[in-house]
């Protein structure tokens, strides 16, 4: 670790904290339908919108309404991107001529984008037409965030309301999210991200003459290399390298901002395209975080109780400073494999651990990255996590088994964890000897079903598809590790896809079985887990406030931020150390011993 | 009964621990079990591993000895818990037994139309018979004393040795059934059927027969039984990973594991929590008619405490004589004491006893030809004495005044004045005047109760508002709630107005506790969250409260909140405690199960802990007994003291959090020590 790293990721998170309050304020005003600067030019837009598709703005919603609302509103636009998947090659904008999306895998892509993950069985740039990316798959990163951030708000809400049947409506808030938060913000992202040298055009893909060509393993059609009869793989020269263009500024803002994380390119924000420099890194990085930390105080600012959104906001800083130092630790260590070499970071070289990481990035950049993606639930990568060291790759992976909540993903992080509130309210307000009260609700048994079902679901689908796949052969067959790795390399799957968070450990291939599987746990980790959150919302609304007091369970104190952090760390920690015992602590362990897989 | 002596009787006391041993064998019955879902997947998995045990038995398979062993400790943790479940209902069992002997067969003499009584079981009398019951004899059934006065022994009931007085009308009609009647005859209306009694209910309630869950208690399991599942998935999903690893762990182990992990140390102690709270109550002689106002008590935002009696003592008393212009401070005091001595009032007993200790003035004798004794009246609102050629009258200013003008005289400026200086301080000016002139003032006081000032103060810092209601003057009243430290006060204040304060601090969310004893209480009582009747008052007001205090002491609503935060705060420290364990119990078990294939893992052994079985074995071991060693704690309830919730939260979660992170550590460790040095494993 050096002085220089910890000052970019100290930076990173005073940038973060002084965005907090102006996004925070900005998205409580826009959700109460005040008035804001950009009403001028975005009412009359929103008085349209609502005029072709008959919606009564003043109308407001049951949490069941608002479920089932959500619920077709999401079901029809993801056939909408299926449908546009499989009939891309009649379409236009498809200069590479790309075919048909094959039925499980344009099902997988669809289940994925329509859940905010964006995890991708596929190669962007070489399956997907410009249109298919920017008409199916970028407006589902916009209205999956908007989604998102519309429940936050309906969480909110039934926090806020006193004795109230309703929760908002559903089509106003995600109306609102889009045309004030998201859509001013990428168009200003999308500019910020040209100035760095990301790409925006239409065209075909170039296609350039090496200096210095290639000698490599020939592939065959299978995708395997090819053998020679004496047993050795064939080789064949490289002389030309095909470059992919396209709109790619446009899509790596809302990308980023709306924490879907699917990247244009396979190499996502790895790739020069998509994340030129250092600068543009850093500012890609912001953007994760912008609007869940933003998140935090909304929710004070609309319970009234402003310090209560700071304890949560501090809370989820404890989490990320633990996740990155980890992080960052076990890279900067390096390769213990690789004693005797040079790994000390120097003016000459990063040191550590850097494989599978960019040179203009470096390990603090790199590890930084890591962790935000998946404490938020973005998911977009700047470094292949499967190269990390054992404890470092171990870090993304249980940022995503604590239910990404560390600022988390847009809206998803917010509600995710405010049902880790109600729970850690609930065990330890009774210890204060009253029924425990959040911000004078009363949690009683309905809300505790509510919130443990959505506590429940979460490792029901991680931990029961991880085990299928660890005894099936179509499990194992795409593995490309043995061992504990590829353990880790099966749960972080399923960890991702159910955390709707889409970055992966790499090292797992699509076949039916995964590309079904996990299509079926990103809508289960969405959609199952949202029911029982708007019904935990819907009921804390309809109750009485009981006036704070002396006797009231402390939400606003260092004291409930410890208390947070500790039901969260535990809850995650007793749910998923057996499964990680055997995986990347294993594997940590066994490295140390000299032993790799 | 049982209130007084039980309060002696030991946690462990021999008859109780006999029955409490019999009774966990017998709730090992499934359909008992499934009610505790944490216990049941422990009794499901001990089923599981028996059956398992009795297989291997006959294989003659290696490690037979180690699966006894956990197989055993396995049905140790069910017995355990059911143990706690048998020691909290025996004690209440045993309070019953003592009910049950009051309700031996009685014979009532029913008074029939003609006027005739007849003689018939207690156990056929039905709502509104009357009947006469004499000295010596049982009260046959809940009733109201609707002819007579008779002193009654209720120590059946309320373990109060003295006798009370029950009498006709007003609010000290009630009596009980099973209490013997000292003296005199009374005519009593019976109010319950039989079975439905004061006695029967109280049975059934010390005895947890009609026990039904709690909300809180209903939270807390799901609570509970989602964390099963959740640990229940884990472990079955180990196995699989287990296989991929190529190290498949046999069932014994993989219930062993879970077991460890579920919350089986509050499941084994929740409803012994329970029933011990209520047990609490009945050992300060409050009966809750229901666990969930026993909950309510803890919730309680809001006290509606009546003046009298509860912040101050039952009566006023004199503590100062000001003398009018002209009349010395010894006239007045002689004047006050005479006028007093036939006056049995507390007020008028107190002016003797002021007289005699500032002026010396001795009681003396008023033979009844001499003196004409003068009471109180409503009409006159005056009472006195006429005595030797003196006509001494005292009473409240008004009355005064319109007599000495009735006289043709003046009440003084000067008296005037004292009067309200005296009304002001929130005491009772009473003024004394003889032959038509008027001598001063006496000052009557409220006496606020020692110690009540802190009590208030520390609900105040637990967060619970005090209100004093009072019939006295907004201006009196203002001074004694000073006095006494409430932070709000309700004067003048009729059964109306006590109703709509209470109507008003719920909508705002609050939760109302109350006392009460009359009639006319008992509307107010019903609307309250916690209604604490007295035992001495009507009928009306026991049935509406969903309390009944047998001492008849209204301070005691300040106990009942406590035991009510009791309750709840037990339920959530041992909650918090059992998930803590599980982090010390993981860096056993997980080692030891996978260290045989990979024996790297050890470095997770971070207690070191000597083998793979006895690391097992200790872990399963130490969570039975900690249901044992915990028992007590569960039975008395984690200790209460007054503070704001923040530090009670830090408190308790040092304890509790911190501490159940830690204890486990040490236990498994000198356990795996015990049972190495045994040659156990």
């Amino acid at each position: 670790m050096t002085l220089n790293g910890w000052f970019q990721i100290l930076l990173y998170f005073a940038v973060i904290l002084l965005l907090t309050k102006p996004m925070g304020v900005f998205m409580a005003r826009v959700f109460s339908r005040e008035k804001t600067w950009l009403d001028p030019v975005l009412r009359p837009v929103e008085r349209l919108i609502y005029k072709l598709t008959c919606v009564d703005e003043n109308h407001e919603m049951r949490w069941t309404e608002y479920s089932i609302a959500m619920l077709l509103f999401s079901a029809v636009s993801m056939l909408l991107l299926y449908l546009l998947e499989r009939t891309q090659q009649w379409l236009p904008l498809n200069p590479q001529k790309f075919a048909a999306i094959p039925q499980d895998l344009a099902f997988n892509t669809a289940a994925s984008f329509t859940t905010n993950t964006n995890w991708q069985f596929y190669t962007g740039e070489q399956v997907m037409s410009y249109l298919t990316q920017m008409a199916g798959l970028a407006f589902h990163n916009f209205t999956s965030a908007a989604v998102g951030m519309a429940l936050a708000v309906a969480f909110i809400r039934g926090i806020a309301r006193r004795e109230k049947d309703t929760l908002g409506n559903f089509w106003v808030d995600m109306t609102r999210a889009t045309l004030w938060v998201l859509a001013p913000l990428c168009v200003v992202a999308s500019l910020v991200l040209v100035s760095q040298g990301v790409i925006q055009n239409f065209r075909p893909y170039d296609s350039v003459k090496l200096v210095e060509p290639q000698q490599v393993q020939k592939v065959g059609q299978d995708g395997k290399p090819v053998v020679g009869p004496d047993g050795k793989p064939v080789m064949e020269k490289v002389n030309e390298q095909v470059i992919a263009q396209g709109p790619i500024a446009s899509q790596e803002a809302i990308k980023q901002l709306g924490t879907n994380g699917g990247g244009f390119m396979n190499a996502n924000s790895a790739h020069p395209f998509e994340n030129p420099t250092p600068f543009s890194n850093f500012f890609e990085m912001v953007l994760i975080f912008a609007i869940p930390a933003g998140f935090t105080y909304t929710l004070g600012r609309m319970t009234g109780s402003q310090r209560h959104g700071w304890a949560v906001f501090a809370a989820m800083a404890v989490l990320f400073f633990v996740g990155v130092t980890t992080a960052y630790w076990a890279e900067s260590r390096g390769n213990p494999l690789l004693a005797g070499t040079d790994q000390q970071a120097s003016t000459m070289q990063p040191g550590g651990n850097m494989e599978g990481k960019e040179v203009r990035f470096g390990i603090a950049n790199s590890a930084l990255f890591a962790t935000v993606t998946t404490d938020a639930s973005c998911g977009a990568v700047n470094s292949a996590h499967d190269s990390y060291t054992p404890l470092g790759g171990m870090v993304p992976l249980v940022n995503i088994m604590l239910g990404e909540i560390v600022f988390g993903g847009v809206g998803a992080g917010m509600y995710g964890v405010l049902i880790f509130v109600v729970i850690s309210v609930f065990i330890a307000g009774l210890m204060v000897g009253r029924t425990p009260e959040y911000l004078g609700k009363k949690i009683e048994a309905y809300d505790v079903k509510m919130a443990m079902l959505y506590v429940l679901i979460f490792p029901l689908a991680i931990l029961v598809l991880s085990a299928i796949s660890a005894l099936t052969p179509s499990g194992l067959a795409t593995l490309s590790n043995a061992g504990p790795h590829g353990l880790s390399e099966i749960l972080y799957a399923f960890t991702s896809g159910t955390g709707n968070n889409g970055s992966a450990f790499a090292g797992l291939g699509s076949n039916r079985w995964y590309n079904l599987a996990m299509g079926f746990t990103m809508l289960i980790g969405r959609f199952l887990m949202i029911v029982p959150m708007l019904a935990v919302a819907g009921s804390l609304g309809r109750k009485k406030i009981v006036p704070p007091s002396q006797g009231t369970f402390p939400v606003t104190t260092p004291l409930f931020t410890t208390l947070l952090v500790s039901v969260i760390i535990i809850v995650g920690a007793l749910t998923f150390f057996p499964a990680l015992s055997l995986g990347p602590i294993l594997e940590h362990l066994l490295m140390h011993a000299g032993k790799t897989f | 009964m049982s209130g007084k002596d039980s309060k002696s009787k030991s946690l462990w006391d021999t008859k109780i621990v006999r029955r409490a041993l019999l009774d966990s064998v017998i709730k090992l019955s499934p359909r008992t079990m499934m009610r505790n879902p944490v216990m049941f997947v422990v009794e499901v998995g001990s089923a599981i591993t028996t059956v398992l045990l009795l297989k291997e038995a006959f294989a003659h398979q290696p490690g037979f000895g180690f699966n006894l062993q956990i197989t055993l400790w396995l049905w140790f943790t069910v017995l355990f818990a059911n143990f706690a479940e048998a020691m909290a209902e025996g004690r209440g069992k045993a309070q019953a037994e003592t009910l049950r002997r009051a309700k031996s067969e009685t014979v009532a003499n029913r008074i029939l139309a003609n006027g005739n009584t007849e003689t018939v079981s207690g156990s056929k009398l039905r709502v509104g018979d009357l009947v006469l019951v004499s000295a010596g004899e049982i009260i046959p059934g809940d009733g109201e004393v609707v002819y007579g006065v008779a002193s009654v022994d209720e120590s059946a009931i309320t373990g109060e040795s003295a006798p009370v007085i029950r009498e006709s009308g007003g609010d000290r009609s009630a009596v009980t059934g099973g209490t013997r009647v000292l003296s005199d005859q009374i005519t009593v209306r019976i109010t319950s059927n039989p079975g439905e009694t004061f006695l029967d209910r109280m049975i059934a309630l010390v005895e947890g027969a009609e026990r039904q869950k709690t909300p809180n208690e209903i939270a807390l399991n799901i609570l509970l039984a989602g964390l099963t599942v959740v640990f229940l998935l884990a472990v079955v999903t180990l196995q699989p990973y287990a296989i991929y690893s190529g190290s498949p762990q046999t069932v014994f182990v993989l219930v062993s594991l879970l077991v460890c992990l579920i919350p089986t140390t509050i499941g084994a102690l929740l409803s012994a929590i329970g029933i011990a709270g209520m047990d609490r109550l009945v050992q300060h002689n409050v009966l809750a008619m229901s666990g969930r106002a026993v909950e309510a008590a803890g919730d309680v935002n809001t006290l509606l405490l009546d003046k009298t009696g509860t912040i101050t003592l039952g009566n006023r008393q004199a503590t100062e004589f000001m003398a009018a212009p002209g009349v010395s401070n010894d006239q007045l005091a002689d004047s006050a004491q005479l006028s007093s001595l036939p006056d049995e009032t507390p007020e008028g007993r107190s002016i003797v006893v002021l007289a005699k200790e500032k002026y010396g003035l001795r009681g003396r004798e008023l033979s009844a030809n001499q003196a004409q004794f003068v009471p109180f009246s409503a009409q006159t609102r005056m009472s006195g004495v006429n005595f030797d050629g003196r006509v001494i009258r005292k009473g409240a200013v008004d009355a005064i005044a319109k007599y000495l003008n009735e006289g043709g005289s003046v009440l003084p400026k000067e008296v005037q004045a004292n009067v309200e200086t005296i009304a002001r301080s929130g005491g009772t000016p009473l003024v004394v005047a003889e032959n038509n002139r008027a001598l001063g003032v006496v000052h009557l006081k409220d006496i606020v109760k020692g110690g009540i000032r802190e009590r208030f103060a520390q609900l105040r810092a637990m967060g619970i508002r005090t209100i004093m209601i009072t019939g006295d003057n907004p201006l009196t009243a203002a001074a004694i709630a000073r006095e006494a430290g409430v932070d709000d006060f309700l004067a003048q204040a009729t059964p109306k107005d006590k109703m709509d304060l209470i109507k008003r601090e719920q909508t705002e969310g609050k939760l109302v506790a109350m006392t009460g004893d009359g009639t006319n209480d008992a509307p107010a009582l019903a609307q309250s969250d916690v209604g604490v009747a007295m035992n001495t008052g009507t009928q009306a007001a026991k049935e509406a409260g969903n309390m009944v205090d047998l001492d008849s002491n209204p301070t005691k609503l300040l106990e009942i909140v406590e035991i009510g935060k009791q309750l709840l705060m037990t339920r959530g420290s041992l909650t918090t405690f059992s998930i803590a364990n599980d982090v010390a119990k993981y860096f056993a078990i997980i080692p030891a199960m996978f260290a045989g294939t990979f024996p790297v893992l050890n470095a997770l052994n971070i207690m070191h802990l000597a083998t793979p079985q006895s690391a097992i074995l200790s872990a399963v071991i130490f969570n039975a007994l900690i249901i044992i060693a915990l028992i007590p704690l569960a039975l008395r309830g984690v200790k209460y003291r007054p503070m704001s919730a923040e530090a009670l939260l830090r408190r308790n979660l040092l304890i509790y959090g911190a501490g159940g992170v830690i204890v486990p550590f040490i236990g498994i460790k000198v356990i795996d020590v015990i049972i190495r040095s045994l040659g156990l494993v």
